[in-house]
């Protein structure tokens, strides 16, 4: 029993984080129709300045909430400052390149991004565990948590019910759905389609890099680890349906829970079964198993 | 064959090209040696790369065959005590070729994005595999060190350069005269439009599956040259997708042009990258995204497309 409260809160708290890294490729994705490798660089970026961040507050004696405040906005500049350059140098020039190409340029960014990271931010690891002392530990069914992964259910749920209500509900959601079904007759009508493209693409920047700072108080910032992220979001997003922000959450619960499940019981298949899954529904379903409904074109 | 061979003008100038190399190769330097034998041996997946490219498809999981092809040789020296480098190579090509053709079944129905998914999901469950088990040396890898030939133990790296020559300039020669079949000339003619060619009464999945083969050969091969080249084989270096990202990078780099181009191309990129590492240790890989970037806006031809012009205009019909 306890073994199977440990497997799901693994999971789900894996999830969680999964969730939010992945969501920002699947909004690329599903406006801009580009998979971008990059994300795992913004993912290191978020990572690399909130710690930074972090650090430099406590050596100034801030207050430790001050963390839980400099993780979103490490994240949000970030995303703006990465994202606009990205968007507006490389990627507006390449919208009428074949899709292949474009994953290309984005990987050679990731390169690029990876070592700027080292440039500015040095080789050292990055320690950055005020706001996760702060929180402490909590007694759950006999198993010993750490309060700050269980925020990180909330932060997945508050995002994912972000993206739902601004989706859906808002007049910029309707207006990148209607990008998203024609880009050319948005055009037309007047929506200014490259500003909707660069907004989407910094709004997915900001989401990798809030996974990456978020995530950066629980584990050491080191170089490189922004590469295992990519093909694992890959994964999430392929299984829910490239595009999907339900399917987005969706992949991540499976792969977050079949990675708990693997590494407590069958350790060896710990990478093994997440990209299984991939394979097993990319041949089942290559859309993904939700996949929005595509129009087509006469 | 082999006065059709000499008869094509593209294989004819790469066996005197690649003759001159390996003739080079004699004088040359260790650490250049090193280089050309690391580009020329990863130039193999690259042109079973090519392959696939002409036809539009592109895979960004060459390293489950890259990988496959490296850890034959490395399991058979390990467990099999086997050092003669015309078995260890013959067994890369035929791990990688059984798998292709198993896997062929399944990717030749698929196009694009998917296609270049579901190849890194293959991919990524070796990476899986290998990086978890201790039996197949876990993070570490192997070491493969011993390389006979006939029975022979040379001293140097000298004669397997001279294999590795040899064995590009097979590869080269056959995929050009493959591409030259009529086989062949349904891989431009897929990518621009399927349906009509099922209409001529091909069948473009079983088209793209001996294409999916043969590059997976190709891939294997690489794979073993390098692991044997090297002298080292990891998960981290050979299977996971940022080795595949490589090989998609020298493909476009070096340009679809020609036969001969994967290899100039892995040559370069062989250099490029050992260039920026000594002169920033730091920002090789910068130096290296930035290359990318700058050969996709400002040379879409890749190299090949330098060397074209003032070369051979008759051979356009190639590209």
């Amino acid at each position: 029993m306890q073994l199977i409260t440990t497997m799901l809160l693994d999971g789900l708290s894996y999830a969680s984080y999964l969730f939010i890294v992945s969501v920002g490729l699947t909004i690329i994705f599903g406006v801009m129709k580009i998979l971008n490798v990059a994300h795992g660089a913004f993912y290191a970026w978020g990572a690399y300045a909130a710690a930074y961040a972090i650090g430099l507050a406590a050596d100034n004696d801030w207050p430790d909430w001050s963390g839980f405040v400099l993780i979103f906005v490490a994240a949000i500049l970030v995303g703006i400052v990465l994202g606009t350059i990205i968007e507006r140098l490389i990627l507006r020039k390449m919208y009428h390149e074949e899709e292949v190409l474009i994953v290309l340029a984005t990987f050679g960014i990731f390169l690029i991004l990876e070592d700027v990271i080292l440039l500015v931010f040095g080789v050292n690891p990055y320690f950055a565990y005020q706001p996760m002392a702060l929180l402490g530990s909590v007694k759950m069914g006999g198993i010993i948590r750490d309060v700050y992964s269980l925020t990180l259910f909330g932060l997945a749920i508050l995002v994912a019910f972000g993206c739902w209500y601004g989706l859906n509900r808002t007049k910029w959601g309707k207006l990148l759905s209607v990008v998203i079904f024609d880009r050319e007759i948005s055009l037309a009508m007047g929506i200014n389609v490259q500003m909707v493209y660069l907004v989407t693409f910094i709004l997915g920047a900001t989401l990798g890099a809030l996974g990456g700072a978020y995530i950066a108080p629980t584990i050491s910032v080191a170089p490189g680890f922004g590469i295992d992220v990519i093909v694992l979001s890959f994964a999430v997003v392929v299984i829910g349906g490239m595009g999907s922000i339900p399917g987005a959450l969706i992949g991540s619960l499976m792969v977050g829970i079949l990675r708990a499940i693997a590494v407590h019981k069958f350790p060896e298949f710990e990478l093994f079964v997440v990209f299984g899954v991939m394979a097993a529904v990319l041949m089942i379903r290559p859309e993904g198993l939700f996949a929005p409904e595509k129009a087509r074109r006469i | 064959m082999v006065s059709m061979a000499w008869n094509d003008k593209t294989i004819r100038w790469a066996i005197i090209g690649f003759a001159l190399l390996a003739a080079a190769g004699w004088l040359l330097p260790t650490w250049i040696l090193n280089n050309v034998m690391f580009g020329l041996a990863r130039g193999l997946a690259v042109l079973g790369l090519l392959v696939l490219w002409r036809t539009g498809l592109v895979s960004f999981g060459h390293a489950l065959y890259f990988g496959l092809g490296a850890y034959a040789v490395a399991l058979l020296e390990k467990y099999g005590g086997v050092t003669d480098v015309f078995l260890k190579f013959g067994a890369a090509i035929i791990v990688a070729g059984v798998f292709g053709f198993l896997l062929g079944f399944v990717l030749r129905n698929y196009r694009a994005i998917f296609f270049a998914m579901l190849s890194l999901a293959f991919s990524m469950v070796l990476y899986g595999v290998l990086v978890k088990m201790e039996v197949l040396g876990s993070t570490d890898g192997f070491s493969v060190t011993q390389n006979t030939i006939l029975g022979w133990k040379p001293d140097g790296k000298y004669p397997l350069f001279c294999f590795i020559v040899l064995t590009c300039v097979i590869a080269l020669s056959a995929v050009q005269l493959y591409l030259k079949s009529a086989l062949g000339h349904l891989t431009t003619a897929i990518r621009d439009n399927e349906l009509r060619v099922e209409y001529l009464g091909y069948s473009v999945a079983r088209a793209i599956h001996v294409k999916y083969l043969a590059s997976a050969c190709l891939a294997g091969a690489a794979g073993g040259a390098m692991a044997m080249a090297l002298g080292q084989v990891d998960p981290d270096s050979m299977v996971n997708w940022t080795v595949s990202g490589e090989l998609v990078f020298i493909t476009i780099m070096s340009g679809a042009g020609s036969v001969v181009a994967p290899f100039i191309g892995a040559i370069v990129f062989e250099f490029i990258r050992t260039y920026a590492f000594e002169l920033a240790p730091q920002a090789w890989q910068l130096i290296v995204g930035g290359t990318l970037l700058a050969i996709i806006f400002f040379l879409p031809g890749g190299i090949w497309s330098l060397l074209e012009k003032p070369w051979a205009k008759g051979e356009a019909d190639n590209g």
